[in-house]
């Protein structure tokens, strides 16, 4: 397996913002199938790495393959085709609220790839389903739903298309314990219907644990450390053992005070 | 003693090389939006909301502020012609008046506010809260969707609410003029007619389209820039209207001395 080509392949990614260096040179592979789970602080840069990827963001340095390809300054047809690839469930769930739920859902099946409506709406009803949502739910519109629902209908946009990859941005913040849970369980459960490769960035460990095969650790701009999901509790790793056990105190300074 | 020349410099320095990647990131958005306008894919349904959204509910708005610049243009010029005799040039010098400048220009500034606004503010609040982005990610090309419905819609729309306009200024002066003025009904109509020329109308229209297309371009791009929440956002919708505003009297001038300096 070793010799195999990975999903996706990081190398020495770096992205700063004016003076502000976000990424200093990320390494990571994620196979194929496997769900990696990027936990850090707030501020750390995780959202930055799941859009350098995706390539909402350009990064300033380095190498990023899909299947083994280049993806890094594609533009126009070979970004979309790219894309296709790719779903993602945003922090906020960003979804549009010009459209209803179900048409939310359906949006990558209805404009990125020429669905008819009726048969899209079909399919967006069934994905619905998939994440426990009724049919009633199809016509509200966003503004109509609560925090967890609203997550709820992100993965379900997410999964429409069936993406052989999937992004999570921090998908249980915000949510009450037991909605966190729900979501956790669908998370695997859609990453594991549709045999995709995932990619979560959180800092709650009860989702890292439930989600991941494997966790990396970002701090500082770089992967400080990675490893299975079941090595998280004995890491010997100062950083990862701050971070696991919330404590103000270690390598990891937390700026207290307003610069 | 070094210190202080250097530091100056740098500052120039900064602000020059700010000033250019300002420019060119507005020159590349407009390029692209243009883009957009031209290559498929495009969308109907979305162009027909815009066409509604930014012409059809800016009437009211157009047509009283054209209605009352008719009546305070009759009086004022009634007024001021006085002085020389010339009040029955009233009629004549309204209707240039509105068809040439003010029709455009006072439609112009209403929907840079009522529209310009409402545009910077939905695609920032989209922006903020990751629906840009999540357009992306579904394989969709936000200039297609966003900006190009509507920088086609204000560009249409613009010359139709203008020529309503002109026309309900007309009547606004014509009001004021048989009922406060003491003009004979047909001689205001006739003096109105005889001495408008095509080119008054349609020079008005052309400004009317340009000051459509600088809005809607001044609302998206601010937009589409705009960062950091709440305020962000506030920060776009502000900008939008009054850069919008300025270029949009700019443009006014090019335009005039375009269609009639000799």
């Amino acid at each position: 397996m070793t010799d195999a080509v990975p999903k996706i392949r990081l190398k020495g990614v770096r992205k700063a913002f004016g003076r502000k260096t976000v990424l200093k040179g990320v390494d990571i592979d994620v196979a194929k199938g496997e769900s990696l789970v990027v936990i850090g602080g707030s501020g750390t840069g995780k959202s930055v790495l799941l859009k350098c990827i995706i390539g909402l963001l350009p990064p300033d340095a380095g190498s990023i393959l899909v299947d083994g390809a280049e993806v890094v300054g594609l533009r126009g047809r070979e970004r979309a085709e790219v894309r296709r690839k790719f779903g993602m469930l945003f922090q906020s769930a960003a979804l549009f609220d010009s459209l209803n739920v179900w048409e939310n859902v359906a949006f990558g099946l209805i404009e990125g790839r020429g669905m008819a409506r009726r048969e899209a709406r079909a399919k967006a009803m069934d994905m619905l389903a998939r994440v426990g949502l009724g049919a009633d739910v199809g016509n509200l519109s966003p503004s109509e739903l609560s925090g967890g629902m609203r997550k709820r209908v992100g993965l379900a946009r997410a999964i429409a298309t069936e993406p052989e990859i999937l992004f999570f941005d921090e998908p249980t913040t915000g949510l009450d314990p037991i909605m966190s849970e729900v979501i956790n369980e669908l998370i695997v459960k859609c990453v594991r219907e549709l045999g995709a490769t995932a990619i979560s960035i959180t800092h709650d460990l009860g989702s890292a644990r439930k989600i991941a095969d494997r966790v990396a650790m970002l701090h500082g701009g770089n992967i400080v450390w990675e490893g299975p999901v079941a090595e998280l509790d004995k890491s010997s790793n100062a950083f990862v053992d701050q971070f696991i056990n919330g404590r103000a105190e270690g390598p990891i300074h937390v700026e207290v005070a307003a610069g | 003693m070094l210190a202080f020349p250097l530091q100056f410099l740098t500052t120039i320095g900064r602000t020059t090389r700010l000033a250019l990647a300002a420019t060119g990131q507005f020159a590349r958005f407009t390029a692209s939006g243009l883009r957009a306008c031209v290559q498929p894919p495009f969308y109907p349904r979305l162009l027909g909301h815009q066409l509604l959204a930014i012409g059809y509910y800016s009437l009211p708005v157009v047509g009283m502020t054209a209605m009352f610049t008719g009546m305070v243009l009759a009086l004022q010029i009634y007024l001021g012609s006085a002085r020389f005799s010339a009040e029955s040039a009233v009629a004549s010098i309204v209707v240039i008046g509105i068809t040439r400048e003010l029709g455009p220009v006072i439609a112009g500034l209403m929907v840079a506010g009522r529209v310009g606004a409402a545009i910077a503010a939905e695609i920032g609040t989209m922006r903020v809260t990751e629906q840009i982005d999540a357009l992306e990610t579904l394989s969709t090309d936000p200039f297609r969707y966003l900006v190009a419905p509507r920088l086609i819609a204000a560009a249409i729309t613009m010359p139709m609410l203008v020529l309503i306009g002109d026309i309900i200024g007309v009547f606004g002066a014509y009001v004021i003029g048989v009922n406060k003025l003491g003009f004979a009904p047909t001689v205001y109509i006739h003096n109105t007619w005889d001495f408008l020329e095509v080119m008054d109308v349609v020079s008005g229209l052309v400004k009317a389209s340009v000051f459509g297309f600088i809005i809607a371009l001044m609302g998206c791009y601010y937009g589409y820039q705009s960062r950091g929440g709440a305020q962000g956002v506030g920060a776009a919708t502000t900008s939008a209207v009054v850069t919008a505003s300025i270029l949009l009297i700019g443009a006014d001038y090019l335009l005039s001395e375009m269609f009639f300096a000799q």
